[in-house]
């Protein structure tokens, strides 16, 4: 184990610069671990790392405690079997591996199905109250895509209750070390609203972070050899999105231009039901567990729809009559699941469907209705959160009319490319958790298993980075100050600069762009517009001008988040525009199928260091070991795999 | 479409004002909107703390006409077409600027409470508990740290010297949450009123009125707690118990160096 690092300030201390125009006084702190992102993953991340004994620091673009994981609704997919107990791992990595059409990463689809529990069971060790079974256990419900009832919740606010669990676990932390050191901050310490603008490096390897803090715009720089990024998603960059404020894509862009590669880009989750009326709410997630719970989805006509829409690849195991979808909530064992609890991507695409169809309810969403199928009291019990939603947002009581639903963005199933078992990114001292990692969801993501996913991997991030940092030795990577020049020089520019364009109108044109020509249905020629588009954008990003003063001030943040938003928009154009085929969060009216050629390729994209182009190139997707070959019949196999795959199957899996 | 007139507190740490802005207004919307499209159209650099603007993450808290609210979760339609609406920073707290205040005082509570403590024999995945006894927490665990309770309660918004001694109804709450949790091993009873100040809550309930979850901070959290504190304090039997060694009593002080 390394000693923690000192504390003793940089070679130049904080306020003692000064070099002209961009002369800015910047704060050194020293970790051997810095975390950016306080959500569930950069949260378990930080903690697994201090528990390693390594000097560690949470970067938080928010409060502590408010990350967007708070927006979590349903739960956290563990396969527990506590409420059906032939639930296991391997069921659990069969639903991932289908929800994902078989894109997933497999190493890291093994290893979630395997650690869920594990996680699940330490949350509650650390204080969480999950809801609970009549026995006394940690209750499970059922959601789309996963065959036994999985997803740990607590009402419908179970990503609440993690991310409180978590920072409640730092501050534990925190508490032992005031005890033992005299100081809660000596091994772990929060920073709270303080935005990462730039990775640093030495040579190839990782070096630190540089970036600003809010209330008083003083740059800071945190010298480390391991980053872990855990910053969530991207959904910012479209009008209609379920995501927070923080949603800029920065650790896909850090990324990128610290020289790490993406995967899997083009694959973009539309949640079917977001919220439709009124416009300000436009995008607002109404969980999933509607539906799990008993909810169903109806047209104009009062048709439930969904019957018409199961696709090929999973026919056979949905109920095909009403009678037979309502009796599965009793009988499980004997009867198929409703196809309403069919896979997010396919619910989002059928009720854009039926809205195209002229089916579609007043403001151009769908009917989603629990207010005829549980008493009024079960509703307010077991869906809190969206009874209240609805009434303060919407004036519509759920308990008495149906909902009006539709599509918005949810989820980026592209991320970082990480290794499986440590989340090391393809440059040394980086690594990447969460909605920021790309694979382990493969094309589409089931509900339920962000949670789970942000548990497993942010504690294999933190135990990948401080294994990372034992290996170094007294071999610690040091920040150039020309690097950092140039970071300051970047980050100071839209405040100095004149006559530029508000970045707040660039940021709803993107919006705009990204929404209408990469949204849920794409086509060839809407994305050559749309990059088109975005190549004029990035001219007039750059030379976007920010008014006011430094502390404080959200036009000036707005201003750099943009910079991220559009090389990440450019990128997931790029390769959406490449994947000549439909598969989960990726549908393209020109290329309606889906194709067994495409699945054995992943997109790849990388930047250069300033982020400025952006290249797509391609690589064959990571065969899945036979033993997890076997969890499934050829039948299904053949589905998906290309013949010569199909005949490299080995012996068991013939006909 | 219509247009409606805010007055908006403008400033930092060391002065500001009021500020007239006309703005437009469409249906639906919430003042959060109208604070955006101000940023969008007349005041760039307007600061005001969000993130999730569904009522989630418990960022946006301000006072509109007076009372402190979740600038995301106040429609517009609350107020009449000719009412100027007044937005201004949560007073209990520091200004940092415009709308956004300092809030480190609630971090810096919640690290003073002895966090919770299981039975060391349990293992995780282990624990049994029943619905029922899980609820009385979840409904205090339901909190999004808003911090309007805080805001709003007078033994501080009035009282600035209280601040040291009080820890607010959210962390009296956490107290009480920590003290029903059906695992917990922790007393916190001492430290309740000791450290924590509960005995300067003299329940006006003015908490649990703004609470955005509408959480009942005081007839659940903080006069459960009261009675808890007096049993251990002042019950004869109790004292007895501890006089003549049966039941001695294990209080957990409060975090040191916090």
């Amino acid at each position: 184990m390394s000693t923690p690092a000192d504390q003793q300030p940089g070679p130049s201390p904080a306020g003692a610069e000064g070099d002209g125009a961009a002369a800015a006084p910047v704060a050194r702190h020293r970790y051997d671990v810095v975390v950016i992102g306080a959500g569930g993953a950069g949260l378990r991340a930080a903690i697994e790392a201090r528990e390693q004994g390594k000097k560690t620091a949470v970067i938080s673009k928010s409060l502590f405690g408010k990350a967007h994981t708070v927006m979590a609704e349903g739960g956290a997919a563990a396969a527990m079997g506590n409420v059906n107990a032939r639930d296991n791992w391997q069921v659990h990595f069969r639903d991932t591996i289908r929800g994902g059409k078989f894109l997933n990463n497999p190493r890291m689809a093994e290893l979630h199905a395997k650690e869920a529990p594990d996680r699940v069971w330490e949350l509650e060790h650390w204080g969480a109250l999950f809801d609970r079974t009549a026995d006394g256990r940690i209750s499970q419900r059922n959601f789309g895509g996963h065959e036994y009832p999985r997803l740990a919740h607590v009402g419908d606010r179970t990503g609440l209750e993690m991310i409180r669990t978590l920072q409640q676990r730092i501050v534990a932390l925190q508490q032992a070390d005031a005890e033992r050191l005299g100081d809660p901050d000596a091994m772990l310490r929060v920073y709270a609203e303080t935005t990462v603008t730039e990775l640093l490096k030495d040579g190839e390897r990782i070096a630190g972070a540089f970036g600003y803090v809010r209330e008083t715009g003083e740059f800071v720089v945190f010298e480390a050899p391991a980053v872990v990024l855990a910053t969530g998603g991207i959904g910012k960059s479209f009008k209609v999105t379920s995501n927070s404020w923080e949603y800029t894509g920065d650790g896909h862009a850090l990324a990128l231009r610290a020289g790490a590669t993406l995967l899997n880009m083009e694959f973009v989750q539309f949640h079917p039901t977001g919220m439709v009326w009124p416009p300000s709410v436009k995008g607002i997630l109404v969980t999933e567990s509607v539906r799990g719970d008993g909810g169903v989805l109806r047209n104009s006509e009062g048709k439930r729809f969904m019957f018409d829409y199961v696709p090929e690849v999973f026919r056979g195991q949905y109920a095909e009559t009403e009678e037979e979808a309502d009796r599965w909530y009793t009988d499980p064992d004997n009867n198929r699941r409703p196809p309403e609890l069919l896979p997010r991507d396919e619910v989002a695409r059928s009720i854009n469907a039926e809205v195209k169809a002229g089916r579609g309810s007043p403001h151009g969403g769908v009917f989603l209705d629990v207010s005829t199928r549980m008493p009024a009291e079960e509703i307010r019990r077991r869906l809190p959160s969206m009874h209240h939603q609805f009434k303060e947002l919407a004036d519509v009581d759920i308990t008495a009319e149906p909902m009006e639903v539709g599509p918005t963005c949810h989820y980026v199933m592209g991320g970082v490319e990480v290794d499986p078992d440590t989340t090391a990114a393809t440059v040394p001292g980086l690594f990447a958790a969460g909605e920021v990692a790309g694979g382990m969801h493969g094309s589409n993501r089931l509900g339920g298993n962000s949670l789970s996913d942000l548990l497993v991997f942010g504690r294999r991030a933190g135990l990948g980075a401080a294994s990372y940092v034992d290996g170094l030795g007294e071999d610690r990577p040091r920040v150039g100050e020309a690097d950092l020049d140039a970071a300051r020089a970047t980050a100071l520019a839209p405040l100095e600069r004149t006559g530029g364009e508000s970045p707040y109108l660039l940021h709803q044109e993107l919006q705009q762009t990204m929404n209408d020509l990469v949204g849920i249905i794409r086509r060839a020629d809407e994305m050559k517009q749309a990059l088109d588009s975005l190549d004029k954008l990035k001219e007039r990003v750059a030379h976007v001008s920010a008014q006011g003063a430094r502390p404080y001030n959200p036009g000036w943040h707005l201003a750099l988040d943009l910079r991220n938003m559009l090389l990440v928009s450019i990128g997931t154009a790029m390769a959406a525009l490449e994947r000549q085929e439909s598969r989960g969060g990726h549908t393209r009216d020109d290329f309606p199928e889906m194709s067994p050629e495409w699945r054995t390729t992943t997109l790849v994209l990388r930047a250069d260091p300033a982020g400025e182009q952006v290249t797509l190139g391609r690589r064959p997707l990571e065969r899945m070991r036979d033993d997890l070959l076997a969890l499934f019949e050829r039948s299904e196999l053949a589905k998906y795999l290309t013949e010569a795959e199909l005949a490299e199957l080995p012996e068991g899996e013939r006909p | 479409m219509s247009k409606a007139s805010f007055r908006i507190w403008r400033g930092d740490a060391g002065e500001g004002r009021l500020v007239d802005y006309t703005v437009e207004v469409n249906e639906g919307e919430v003042v959060l909107d109208v604070l955006h499209r101000l940023q969008a159209t007349q005041a760039p650099d307007l600061a005001v703390r969000w993130n999730c603007k569904a009522g989630k993450c418990g960022s946006c808290s301000v006072e509109i006409n007076g009372r402190p609210r979740l600038a995301c979760m106040t429609r517009m339609n609350l107020f009449g077409p000719d009412d100027v609406i007044t937005v201004t920073p949560i007073r209990t707290f520091p200004v940092i600027r415009d709308l956004v205040t300092d809030v480190s005082y609630n971090y810096t509570k919640a690290r003073q409470i002895p966090s919770f403590t299981p039975d060391p024999r349990v293992k995780p995945g282990e624990m049994r508990m029943r619905q029922v006894d899980v609820e009385r927490s979840q409904e205090f665990r339901k909190c999004i740290e808003c911090f309007l309770c805080n805001t709003v309660c007078h033994v501080i918004r009035d009282h600035e010297e209280n601040t040291e001694h009080f820890s607010g109804p959210r962390y009296l709450m956490r107290v009480a949450e920590l003290e029903m949790h059906p695992e917990d091993t922790a007393d916190r009873r001492m430290i309740a009123q000791d450290d924590f100040g509960l005995g300067y809550c003299n329940i006006t309930k003015c908490c649990t009125e703004v609470c955005p979850e509408h959480i009942k901070i005081t007839d659940n959290a903080l006069i459960p707690l009261k009675e808890r504190v007096a049993s251990r304090r002042y019950d004869p039997v109790v004292w007895l118990g501890s006089k003549i060694g049966r039941r001695p009593a294990k209080d957990t002080p409060k975090v040191p160096n916090t």
